[in-house]
């Protein structure tokens, strides 16, 4: 534990990313305790009042509880983010290790083709197709991890092709196959353990990725109009106009949460990069 | 430049159009939804449209879009379509075409769009090379990094909000939406309102200048301090060369060659994100046409809007590969690894 603080003080990126995340985590989970996930719905309460003491957080146009929908939506938007960020690291490594480790061939050829298309396409337009292909009402937060994960696969891909095809090259690897190991022995025991503060660094971008992938798409309205996910937050303080109503707090909460949470996953994969490229830590 | 590269990126911009109209093309086939009934549905229970109107509406949108074909069939009508820029009608505005109205709503996006890339690009490199040399004082990095770390993390409808709320809402210095004054009508010859659109234009561009200057800065910020410990740097200065000369020939000019080997990737960021952002300025532009063409379904608008977006990024790709190995000889000789 001393060790592991004396760590952070010297990257501290990583800790001030790591204390924004576990901060919001304990203000959604403690946050749940206390209020009724129900205020965060529809007309259940009365509309357009400033934070007060009833209301510490203010109310919408809709009468919802913002401090409900801040706690609750805090929530459903990094399920979502972590959602996508799994499905779409979990593909990566697959595509990665197998044309980084077996690369050469025409599977490799094949498949780092299609990752380079989906490299140039700009995936969000995809997204939009994909996401309105839904119904609005089935994108709950899970749905809308799985679709936004659906695409959010060709960036790590690469990454880690290019990470594994240069760690294939080193001795130590030579000398497991000489050794006897085979292949996927070498990738569980030698390149995964040795390429962990990548992978790690690599879900925190495919996280961010999410985030920013389902908060556009959210923004434009597409997605489950009933959840109080931050992005519907942001659909809907512009459906109601809420800068003509004057509804000051309703703008200022969400972009403070959604700047924390960003703001902390970009920080956390600078500090994790400083771990899996310690020559970059001169640079800084 | 050789022909074969030439060819690979040829290759790679038709393989780039072709997936994305073919993604397009399946993927309303998997959900089973049914675009044109759903659309003049609820045109009909929306916008007082009469049933059997909405009928003979059905019949005629169907027809015109093939979809009483066969599949293969209409996949290769599709294709066809699309290599003509030819997207059918808009189902919400129907007798008028889609690609009619994207040609008019560019007219308002790309103006601005395009000012806001320049202004962006050329500021974050100016900036994050500044940060990054080692004459500047560090007071100045370390006052102005924070800062540029969130704005380049955030999405940009997030940043335009902020704006709006600051710049328009509570010191009321300029408009809270729109592309031009309501009482003016679109005359690009009309002094009165190119400057009428100017105004209601600076806080989009300033909402992307703040996010994507601040990428292309820091990520200079850091290639500047990779390419001073280069010996041509301690060369040059070594040969007493001018410090304008050192910072501009020597710095500048090799540490921006990853930026603009981006630059294609981060222009279609820019694109997609202030298509979203327009809709929290009220813009009319193409970005508002597609989230109001989301919002009612109007499955042909949206399509044609997705696909000229696409087929313009790839061609900016393409464009901007063509001219890489003019500024850096190294890429042409590059193998395509990694």
């Amino acid at each position: 534990m001393k060790g592991f603080w004396e760590y952070i003080k010297r990257n501290p990126m990583l800790g001030i990313g790591m204390f924004f995340l576990i901060a919001l985590l304990c203000f959604t989970l403690i946050g749940r305790l206390f209020i009724e996930k129900n205020l965060a719905y529809k007309m259940t309460v009365d509309s357009n009042q400033a934070p007060s003491e009833k209301y510490p957080f203010g109310t919408d146009a809709q009468g919802r509880n913002l401090l409900a929908i801040m706690v609750y939506g805090t929530g459903m938007t990094l399920e979502i983010g972590a959602i996508a960020g799994g499905i779409g690291l979990t593909t990566g490594i697959l595509l990665g290790f197998i044309t980084g480790y077996f690369g050469g061939g025409i599977l490799d050829m094949i498949i780092t083709g299609i990752v380079d298309i989906f490299l140039t396409i700009p995936s969000f337009l995809i997204l939009i197709l994909v996401a309105t292909t839904f119904k609005n009402i089935t994108l709950t937060p899970p749905t809308m991890g799985l679709v936004v994960g659906f695409v959010s696969w060709a960036g790590p891909a690469r990454s880690i092709r290019a990470q594994v095809l240069s760690m294939r090259e080193r001795p130590f690897i030579m000398m497991a196959k000489l050794s006897g190991m085979g292949s996927f022995e070498i990738i569980m025991k030698e390149l995964v353990p040795n390429l962990l503060p990548f992978l790690v660094m690599s879900l925190s971008q495919a996280v961010y990725g999410g985030l920013m992938a389902s908060l556009g798409l959210e923004a434009l309205g597409i997605g489950s109009r009933r959840e109080p996910t931050m992005g519907m937050t942001f659909f809907y303080l512009n459906y109601y106009s809420a800068f003509m109503i004057g509804d000051w707090w309703w703008i200022v909460e969400p972009v403070t949460v959604i700047v924390m949470t960003l703001v902390s996953l970009v920080l956390m994969s600078i500090g994790l990069d400083e771990i899996a490229n310690p020559r970059a830590r001169r640079k800084a | 430049m050789t022909w074969s590269y030439f060819l690979r990126r040829l290759l790679m911009f038709v393989l780039v159009v072709f997936t994305a109209a073919t993604i397009n093309f399946v993927l309303p086939h998997l959900s089973g939804r049914d675009p044109v009934g759903e659309a003049i549905r609820q045109q009909i229970a929306g916008q007082g449209l009469n049933a059997n109107q909405g009928a003979m509406m059905y019949k005629t949108m169907t027809h015109v879009f093939g979809l009483d074909q066969p599949l293969w069939k209409q996949y290769l009508t599709y294709l066809k379509s699309v290599a003509t820029f030819d997207f059918g009608y808009s189902i919400q505005n129907y007798p008028r075409k889609v690609m009619d109205i994207v040609i008019a709503r560019a007219r308002m996006t790309l103006p601005f769009l395009v000012l806001g890339i320049f202004i962006s690009f050329i500021g974050g490199i100016l900036l994050g090379a500044f940060l990054g040399w080692n004459k500047t004082p560090r007071w100045i990095s370390n006052i102005l990094v924070p800062p540029m770390l969130v704005f380049s993390s955030v999405p940009q409808f997030l940043v335009a909000l902020v704006l709006l709320f600051v710049v328009s809402f509570k010191w009321r210095l300029l408009p809270l939406g729109g592309a031009y004054d309501v009482t003016l009508n679109e005359d690009w010859t009309s002094i009165k309102f190119i400057l009428s659109y100017a105004q209601h234009a600076i806080l989009p561009i300033l909402s992307i200048v703040f996010v994507s200057a601040s990428g292309w800065a820091l990520g200079m910020r850091a290639m500047m301090v990779t390419v001073e410990g280069e010996d041509y740097t301690t060369f040059a200065e070594a040969k007493g060369l001018k410090t304008s000369r050192i910072f501009f020939r020597y710095l500048l000019r090799n540490a921006m060659l990853p930026s603009l080997t981006g630059l294609a990737i981060t222009i279609g960021f820019i694109v997609t994100g202030s298509a979203v952002t327009e809709n929290y300025f009220n813009y009319n532009g193409l970005g508002l046409t597609l989230g109001t063409a989301i919002g009612v379904f109007d499955y042909f608008m949206m399509y044609g809007i997705i696909t000229i977006m696409v087929m313009s990024i790839a061609l900016a790709t393409f464009v901007m590969e063509m001219i890489y190995p003019l500024l850096d000889p190294r890429i042409s000789y590059r193998a395509q690894r990694g």
